[in-house]
């Protein structure tokens, strides 16, 4: 297919889970288009199907699918609080509130739902609520603060989650739903029965066929819920969870067609009734369906996102089938729950003892799988979903899929029985086959399988199907999954930091014919350097070493993607004087570098050529600056808050504090990098607590966390050991990071490192604080010893005139690479990008042509 | 069309497992010196990197799979054999090779012109 990849102007209304969806893909399919999103909420896209989660501790930040920053790389442009009020259709424009307007070439709705409100008279006091934004969790939470008892109305999915939500809170909670069960649209009526049994058994009070006709004050809470018949409920907050309708508001107005029930209408291209018009996710209406679901959202994102871009995807109907847990019960529905098929017939296994209910529902002959429920016990659902989506022929007896048997008379489907079209991913629609072509093309990892084909990624469900089938790849290729650093050691990264410590290895090219074979490679290359620096720190540019090194190390600073460099002096604790920040502006200035202040309280100095790099060290040494080791897997830096000396509320002097443990451990190699903090009070303005090693100041001396980690996966660090004095924290601190340097894989940050040492913290504690490994001596030693052998790198270099020979472009000339090439912005330099690159090129050799033709002009005359 | 070695550099301008690059009638070439059991091989390939758009694939780690021998790039770590300059991770990418020799103590190239 050979879609246009022409500059088409797209503006999206609404950045829920689904509108997200779009921008991505569409951004994947044209990476020209022009997008502009327009979102009514206060934040970008976050996760609705985890909502519940914020209950638990997960913050809106957890819960974001994408940042402000994710948007700019993408060059998508965002409006936030940005409520779409008009649509113009004969001028291709939209209006916000606000008055601004935007012109559109396709414009694609994705507005969502908002939550049904019953219209029972006193249902928009104070207190009465719904349950579907972020916002709306904030209101939840504050008005449980200020009740004893809730009320959820509408007992299907969403209602149960949000019962779960005001249990959590601590609230006495009720659920009061209109028809004869919980969940009536998945769950049949034997399988409501149980799961309204286990969730009263949880605590949450259930009242069902109770259709409530006021809400009036109450006697001894806030509300007094009166239901027909004569009965009633006292209750302090009142949930609305009955329910979601479609957010099509715009479409009535500005005459796109829509559903009887509502529902913007779309065909199969996810086009409204006006075809410059998408309508995507619980906005949409298809075959007189909205689906309320996520994967089906995502499946008309790609859709759209598809056909704007000249493809013929079509959206053909989704499979509803839903497995989750609700207050810890498994509930699954699959395909026809209810056997409304002609002939169907069923089976069931209940008991009772345990509450466990199954059903499945077959087709007349007795050959395919229809649908199923399940109560209380989860783990047949990816079995009996791939026998229902994928047609696959039943066993002889098919009870047999439901009903409880030992390990090795059960069914199993494994995942050889599944067919190479079966959906193994339903968010991202990834088949088996493209686990398969992924595990061909090189990805051995779960982690990789994951991150290129996106299985697994959305809500999640599919993670252990995933794993089954990846797994069954592997061994089918006989792969097995070894803890080999890489085909040229059979050894893990632990197991080579013995080989080299015990036996006094020294070089690569020693370890390698002892130990191993070949020349080594881009993994086990760099492991042994970062080893051989830990035990021996000898420098890393000696010509034993040097082959060894990763990009940066080799030429001791950071390569930017031009080719060119980033330099970054060390400012140890964040403190400078102002002489040495004028000599950073004045190298700057003199060789013309971008200069940028870093999240460790330090200044990078951008866009040095690698033969510019020993003149630049030249004289930053000179001004008394060392080497930051940015470069290098070691210790960045330790960042501190300015601590007691001037703070008002300083217990103690974070930044000597900092500057000391800085100078102490700078230069330790380690798998991966290291990073430190201090703060001087409990305010904790330095963050100590997202550092691999992060110290605060209390009344009696230091608090000492340890394996917490910023970046891609956040993790808090764990409180290791209070209130210690200076001494013990370095001897705490040495101990724990020669342990983690030897014990640790390679590239595995603390706090993974932490995550899978068995035993924990309290583990890295007995062996740290008790020393029940008897090694802490040595540990010390081994510290001692790095700290004894620091040497800044590059003052080593700047000195070596054999070294210096390697900063240079070319062996044989003076000359520059010609493909680096700057331009201005904010009056800095920036590398250009290729269109600039191309047109600088035509200007120079269009100059180049004058010249050339004025001298013939020139030479004719003479 | 005639062939004709060019001296680029010296011997010792090279570094054991390590690249250094040359300027040879305005092309970037990046010469690698594998030393493997006393065997000395030298390999020329282009210095520039298809992925990373950059001149710098000299400046990157040299290894082995199985018998060929590789240079990895600096930038996105893609692993290219230097005798033929195909790329192990996408076979639509290659390297333009060199013929290489040591003439005493000249590195030198041989051109097609």
């Amino acid at each position: 297919m050979n879609h246009p990849k022409c500059k088409t102007h797209i503006v999206v209304i609404g950045n829920g889970m689904v509108g997200h969806h779009f921008v991505e893909q569409m951004v994947e399919q044209n990476p020209l288009a022009e997008i502009t999103v327009l979102s009514a909420e206060p934040r970008l896209a976050y996760d609705r199907v985890h909502l519940s989660e914020y209950f638990t501790g997960k913050s809106a930040d957890d819960l974001a699918m994408t940042s402000p920053a994710d948007y700019e790389q993408m060059n998508v442009s965002f409006h936030l609080n940005a409520k779409v009020t008009q649509i113009d259709k004969a001028f291709k424009t939209v209006i916000t509130e606000s008055g601004e307007s935007f012109n559109y070439d396709k414009l694609v709705i994705a507005t969502g739902s908002y939550p049904f409100v019953p219209p029972i008279p006193g249902n928009d006091q104070e207190h009465c609520l719904v349950y579907r934004t972020i916002e709306d969790l904030e209101a939840i939470t504050a008005s449980a603060k200020v009740s004893k008892t809730g009320v959820v109305v509408g007992g299907g999915l969403l209602g149960l989650e949000a019962a779960n939500a005001l249990k959590q809170a601590g609230l006495e909670t009720h659920v009061v739903e209109f028809a004869p069960q919980l969940m009536a649209v998945q769950v049949d009526a034997g399988g409501g029965r149980l799961l309204k049994h286990k969730i009263e058994e949880l605590g949450v009070k259930v009242h069902t066929q109770k259709a409530t006709e006021v809400i009036e004050a109450g006697e001894n809470a806030r509300y007094k819920m009166c239901f027909k018949g004569g009965d009633f409920l006292e209750t302090d907050m009142i949930l609305f969870s009955a329910g979601i309708r479609p957010y099509d508001n715009l479409a009535r107005e500005y005459e796109l067609e829509v559903g009887e029930r509502g529902g913007i209408v779309v065909n199969n291209f996810c086009q409204t009734s006006e075809s410059d018009i998408y309508a995507i996710g619980e906005c949409a209406l298809w075959n007189n369906f909205i689906f309320g679901l996520v994967a089906p959202g995502y499946t008309m994102a790609r859709v759209a996102a598809e056909h704007i871009s000249g493809g013929d995807l079509q959206f053909t109907g989704a499979d509803m089938s839903t497995k989750l847990k609700l207050m810890g019960v498994d509930v699954g529905s699959i395909g026809d729950a209810h056997a409304k098929t002609a002939g169907a017939l069923s089976y069931v296994f209940e008991n009772q003892p345990e509450g466990v209910y199954k059903k499945i529902v077959v087709d007349a002959k007795q050959e395919k799988l229809l649908g199923a429920v399940l109560v209380g016990d989860n783990s047949d659902y990816d079995t009996l979903l791939q026998y229902a989506l994928n047609g696959i022929d039943l066993p002889e007896f098919p009870e047999s899929l439901i009903l409880p048997s030992d390990a090795s008379t059960a069914p199993a489907l494994g995942a050889d029985a599944l067919p190479l079209s079966a959906t193994i991913c339903s968010c991202h629609n990834v088949s088996k086959s493209d686990i398969i072509d992924a595990v061909t093309d090189g990805n051995c990892q779960l982690a990789d399988v994951k991150s290129c084909t996106k299985a697994s990624t959305g809500c999640g469900g599919c993670a252990a199907l995933l794993k089954n089938v990846f797994d069954a790849e592997l061994e089918k290729r006989g792969i097995e999954v070894k803890k080999d650093l890489c085909e040229h050691f059979a050894y893990s990264r632990v197991e080579l930091f013995h080989l080299i410590q015990v036996g006094r290895i020294r070089s690569f090219s020693d370890l390698i014919e002892k130990h191993g074979q070949g020349l080594g490679c881009e993994v086990c290359k760099p492991a042994v350097g970062s080893i051989l620096a830990s035990v021996w720190n000898e420098h890393v540019l000696l010509p034993d070493h040097i082959s060894l090194q990763d990009t940066n190390d080799t030429y001791l600073a950071n390569m930017q993607k031009d080719g060119t460099y980033s330099v970054v002096p060390r400012i140890a604790g964040g403190e400078i004087t102002p002489e040495k920040l004028i000599v950073l502006g004045t190298v700057a200035k003199k060789y013309n570098l971008y200069t940028k202040i870093t999240g460790g309280q330090r200044v990078d100095l951008f866009g040095a050529r690698v033969e510019q790099l020993p003149l630049i060290w030249e004289e930053l040494i000179e001004a008394g600056f060392e080497t930051g080791h940015a470069y290098a897997k070691a210790l960045r830096t330790v960042k501190s808050c300015v601590g007691s000396t001037w703070c008002r509320f300083g217990v103690q002097d974070s930044v000597t504090q900092a500057i000391d443990l800085e100078n102490r451990y700078k230069g330790l190699r380690a798998p991966h990098k290291l990073k430190m903090a201090v703060s001087g009070c409990t305010r904790e303005c330095a963050e100590a607590q997202s550092k691999d090693i992060g110290v605060i100041a209390t009344e009696n001396g230091w608090n000492l966390y340890v394996c917490g980690n910023g970046g891609m996966k956040p993790r808090h660090a764990d409180l290791f050991a209070t209130d210690l004095d200076t001494p013990t924290l370095y001897r705490y601190i040495d101990r724990v990071l020669m342990f983690y340097v030897r014990t640790a894989d390679r590239l595995q940050r603390t706090s993974v490192w932490m995550e899978n040492l068995e035993g924990g913290l309290n583990y890295l504690k007995q062996v740290v604080i008790e020393d029940s490994l008897g090694i802490c001596e040595e540990l010390e030693a081994q510290m001692q010893h790095v700290v004894d052998s620091y040497h800044c790198e590059w003052t080593s270099v700047t000195k070596n005139n054999q070294s210096r020979k390697r900063f240079r472009q070319f062996v044989n000339s003076d000359q520059q690479d010609n493909n680096i090439v700057f331009v201005e912005e904010r009056d800095q330099i920036r590398p250009a990008t290729l269109a600039e690159k191309s047109q600088i090129q035509q200007r120079d050799n269009q100059e180049l042509a004058m010249d050339i033709s004025i001298v013939e002009i020139e030479s004719d005359l003479a | 069309m005639t062939n004709q070695w060019t001296t680029v550099c010296k011997i010792d301008d090279l570094v054991d497992n390590s690249g250094v690059c040359a300027l040879v009638e305005h092309n970037q070439v990046a010469l690698f010196k594998v030393v493997n059991n006393d065997n000395i091989h030298i390999f020329a390939v282009s210095n520039w990197d298809p992925v990373g758009q950059a001149n710098v694939l000299y400046r990157g780690l040299v290894g082995s799979s199985a018998e060929q021998t590789l240079v990895i790039s600096p930038l996105y770590k893609q692993r290219y054999c230097m005798s033929t300059g195909r790329c192990l991770d996408d076979e639509n990418i290659s390297l333009q090779t060199y013929e290489v020799r040591q003439e005493g103590k000249d590195v030198q190239l041989k051109l097609v012109r």
